[in-house]
């Protein structure tokens, strides 16, 4: 007799297991951690220590989670606004770009005469600038049927060759001693400090905001109804009636405003001035965190700060241990293979069964 | 006595909220046409969910030839030579007719297509092995469904509503099959709310009632009512009277464009009209365009004197047009939804200001349930974990409440038992009464003929001329339903 494991198909889809997953990845990720720290030659231990105890030991630390968190949760919220209705948006990061840019550009005109107004601008401006940028994909996709991740993906490299030559072009700063960045902007044009001696800024609540109106909108909204239905059943959303080129917009209008925000937000907060790196990869990490987080606007929140952990995590051990610092990106692939894998066990259950040798 | 072919014992299974089998035994004996009978949600089912291994049993046992039989095992009972047409199709929609039938062999595919060309002449199944499903009809995909299972040469046959989208003729040649397969000491189990065809074809009947087993007779040798009392534990409600007046025209449909051809007809106030033809014939397409899915010329449909061809389904309600698809799951309704959202689909008062008003459509749900009996565990049930009879009383219901002024249904009792069928065709009757236009497709002859005022048939994307349905003799009927019919009639 030898015994076998198979997959079962459940009746219907387990609720447990839903929420299960994420955290069964997530622990599958950190054993895998463990053991990458141990062929490295580190202690084991020290990966969770790196990962999740040293970024949260001080209010520093905290403050410094909750800034990567922000850009993370803003990018994928609106994601999974995108992929609730089937509409495979991956181009996040090339919105986030595009929306740092259109802040920086009002930005740099700010000095002590406008202060009143400009940093409002400045960051209304980057959210209308990711929208633009998700609109040449909608409309693609509107037109000529043009396949949105395809668009999406592509419109990424472009947003980051347009950056490439704004810093080397219109928006350097001309006293950089030629360095590829614009001048650092005026007091007025920063976001204030939410807590003193960290780089938290009063931009960080804007998350949870627009994590809350997003919820209020898949739940109590009619164009909520209308991108689940178009998500879930699309014969179902042509008997209804419901547009589909009105969710297509929608969708990709406000994830491109939500990515705009989090590259504003970048800008006029802790970088305080547009740089060839505006994102550490913000936007493609913001695809794991909305799948991480169950494409819910809360569940994003919570996802969004576990993905800052790990690029905190990923710094720490490159600067304390010199591992390299493309362990971040390991971490980030671990934990979405797992999590695919995890998922089948909501459709599924397993069954261990004695079979004949 | 000999060993039965499958025997069940004390077979219970729970979900939350509902009993769907209450200790249920049951003999097949080998070469037994073996019938089991019994409302929506009386546990059939699950029954053969059970007997076909997708689904375990919380108590019981199963013996197939005298050996217990490994629970919740789809793979080791189709090794035993159990074969399965379930009621909802489990066919890929991305593949060809032979590519799905291949899946179900775990054979050679070698030869494969002349096989299926072949069994379906032998049985009255006519398919082309070489279409993709998603092009099929739903009559055309139980066809598919049947000829696999005959392939995989079963001893033990279970079909769940075989005949339901099958034409008289096509039954019977079914039913010649089956009788055939039985001497040839196939066991069939045939699972039906047809009081008719059981007693036509079933020489032993097993009566489910709320998952319980209420008794076990000679079908053969009972009445219709006799079974229809031992079936739903008192009497069927009888259908309402024929014959109001009929008023003025309602929806006008004229020169509308069809798979080449164009159609035309005439829907007027307080008639059921109703279009008779197997499916796959070209009625989806009307219907989509009737209902505003896809677009027509504008002047090609006419509401009330309007032109609306060119309205979407929402503008085509607010004027008073609703319609009631085919396809429940995934088209009239979202699976996952809940019945209070999916209640939102159609009924667009429930939207108001750009949002949801949420305790006014729970609150129409709920009177969706309570009008139409829809057993469900609550409002909040989601619309896949109701029984297909069930669903289509709540999209009925939802439609009917909604107030129609023209409505159009498509297959109103495909699938679902008598008790249900006869409380969808009295609403839709009384609907009628009360002066609603409504246009009725489906494939059930005895439906129509029971509903209808006047009939038209559809055959290859061609719409038969109307006439008054007493006037239509079934012999008649058949030669129209394959595209023969007088183009001027007398």
């Amino acid at each position: 007799m030898t015994r076998a494991l198979e997959l079962v198909a459940r009746g219907a889809p387990s609720r447990f297991w839903t929420w299960a997953s994420p955290l069964l990845a997530l622990a599958a990720t950190m054993a895998c951690g463990m053991l990458l720290f141990g062929v490295l030659g580190k202690p084991p231990l020290q990966a969770v220590a790196m990962f999740f105890v040293e970024p949260l030991a001080t209010t520093r630390g905290i403050a410094e989670v909750l800034l990567k968190a922000t850009p993370l949760a803003l990018c994928a919220i609106g994601l999974s606004l995108c992929f609730r209705a089937n509409v495979w948006n991956i181009g996040a990061e090339g919105q986030l770009i595009a929306g740092a840019i259109a802040a920086a550009a009002v930005a740099v005109a700010a000095d002590s005469g406008n202060a009143a107004w400009i940093l409002v601008a400045a960051i209304v401006a980057g959210a209308l600038g990711g929208m633009a940028w998700a609109s040449i994909t909608a409309l693609l996709r509107d037109r000529f049927n043009a396949n949105e991740i395809l668009v999406s993906l592509m419109l990424v490299y472009v947003a980051q060759l347009l950056l490439s030559w704004v810093v080397h072009g219109p928006l350097k700063d001309p006293a950089g001693f030629g360095f590829p960045q614009s001048p650092l902007f005026d007091r007025a044009a920063r976001l204030p400090l939410l807590v003193e001696r960290t780089r938290l800024h009063v931009g960080v609540l804007l998350a949870p905001l627009a994590a809350a109106a997003a919820w209020l909108l898949l739940t109590r909204s009619v164009i909520g109804l209308q991108l689940r239905v178009a998500g879930l059943a699309p014969r179902a959303a042509r008997y209804a009636g419901f547009s589909a080129r009105t969710v297509l917009w929608t969708v990709l209008a406000a994830c491109g405003a939500l990515a705009g925000l989090a590259g504003a937000l970048e800008v006029t907060g802790p970088i305080g001035q547009l740089t060839p790196s505006v994102s550490p990869g913000y936007g493609f990490a913001a695809i794991i965190v909305a799948f991480v987080g169950r494409l819910h606007p809360l569940g994003v929140v919570a996802a969004s700060i576990l993905m800052a952990l790990i690029f905190i995590g990923g710094e720490l051990a490159q600067s304390r241990l010199g591992l390299p610092s493309s362990l971040t990106g390991v971490y980030q692939g671990l934990l979405l293979l797992f999590l695919l894998g995890a998922d089948t066990l909501i459709a599924n259950r397993l069954r261990l069964r004695a079979r004949a040798a | 006595m000999t060993t039965p072919r499958l025997s069940l014992r004390g077979i219970c299974k729970r979900y939350p909220g509902v009993v769907a089998n209450d200790g249920v035994s049951l003999d097949v004996a080998a070469g037994e046409i073996h019938a089991v009978l019994g409302e929506n949600g009386a546990g059939k089912s699950t029954l053969v969910k059970i007997i076909g291994g997708a689904v375990a049993a919380d108590a019981g046992t199963i013996e197939f030839d005298g050996q217990p039989m490994p629970a919740a095992d789809p793979a080791a009972a189709r090794a035993l030579g159990v074969a399965m047409v379930y009621q909802h199709f489990s066919l890929f929609d991305s593949l060809t007719v032979a590519e799905n039938i291949a899946l179900g062999l775990d054979g050679s595919r070698r030869g494969l297509e002349a096989a299926i060309v072949d069994a379906g002449e032998r049985y009255g199944l006519p398919v082309d092995p070489a279409a993709h499903v998603h092009d099929l009809s739903l009559g055309e995909r139980q066809r598919v469904e049947i000829l696999r299972a005959l392939l995989a040469r079963p001893k033990l046959l279970i079909l769940d509503e075989p005949t339901s989208v099958l034409t008289p003729q096509a039954t019977e040649r079914l039913f010649e099959t089956l009788r055939q397969l039985a001497a040839e000491g196939v066991s069939i189990l045939f699972i039906s709310h047809k009081l008719d065809e059981i007693r036509r074809l079933a020489s032993r009947c097993t009566v489910l009632r709320s998952g319980r087993v209420v008794a076990v007779v000679d079908p053969r040798e009972e009445s219709e009512q006799a079974l229809a009392r031992l079936m739903i534990g008192g009497q069927p409600p009888p259908l309402a009277a024929h014959g109001t007046p009929v008023g003025r025209p309602r929806l006008r449909v004229e020169a509308l464009p069809l798979r080449g051809g164009k159609v035309s007809f005439e829907l007027r106030s307080g008639e059921i009209l109703g279009i008779a033809g197997i499916s796959g014939n070209g009625q989806n397409s009307l219907l989509s365009l009737l209902a505003g899915e896809v677009a027509a010329p504008a002047e090609s449909i006419q509401l009330d004197g309007q032109p609306i061809g060119r309205l979407g389904p929402g503008e085509r309600r607010a004027l008073g047009l609703r319609y009631v698809p085919e396809e429940r799951i995934g088209h009239g309704a979202v699976p996952e939804f809940s019945l209070a959202e999916n209640v939102l689909l159609s009924v667009d008062r429930l939207r108001r200001g750009g949002f949801i008003r949420r305790s006014s459509a729970a609150a129409f749900a709920a009177e969706v349930v309570q009008r139409f009996d829809v057993r469900c565990s609550g409002v909040e049930a989601r619309a896949a974990s109701l029984s297909g009879g069930n669903l289509q009383k709540f999209l009925v219901g939802r439609e009917v409440l909604a107030g129609p002024a023209v409505l159009l249904v498509s297959q109103p009792t495909w699938g679902v038992d008598v008790g249900a069928a006869a409380a969808i065709r009295n609403a839709l009757l009384e609907l009628r009464g009360r002066g609603c236009a409504i246009l009725v497709v489906s494939e059930e002859i005895d439906e129509l003929f029971e509903l209808a005022d006047r009939l038209m048939v559809m055959a290859a994307h061609r719409l038969s001329p109307a006439v008054q349905a007493v006037q239509l003799p079934i012999d008649e009927l058949g030669r129209w339903m394959a595209g023969r019919w007088p183009e001027v009639l007398a």
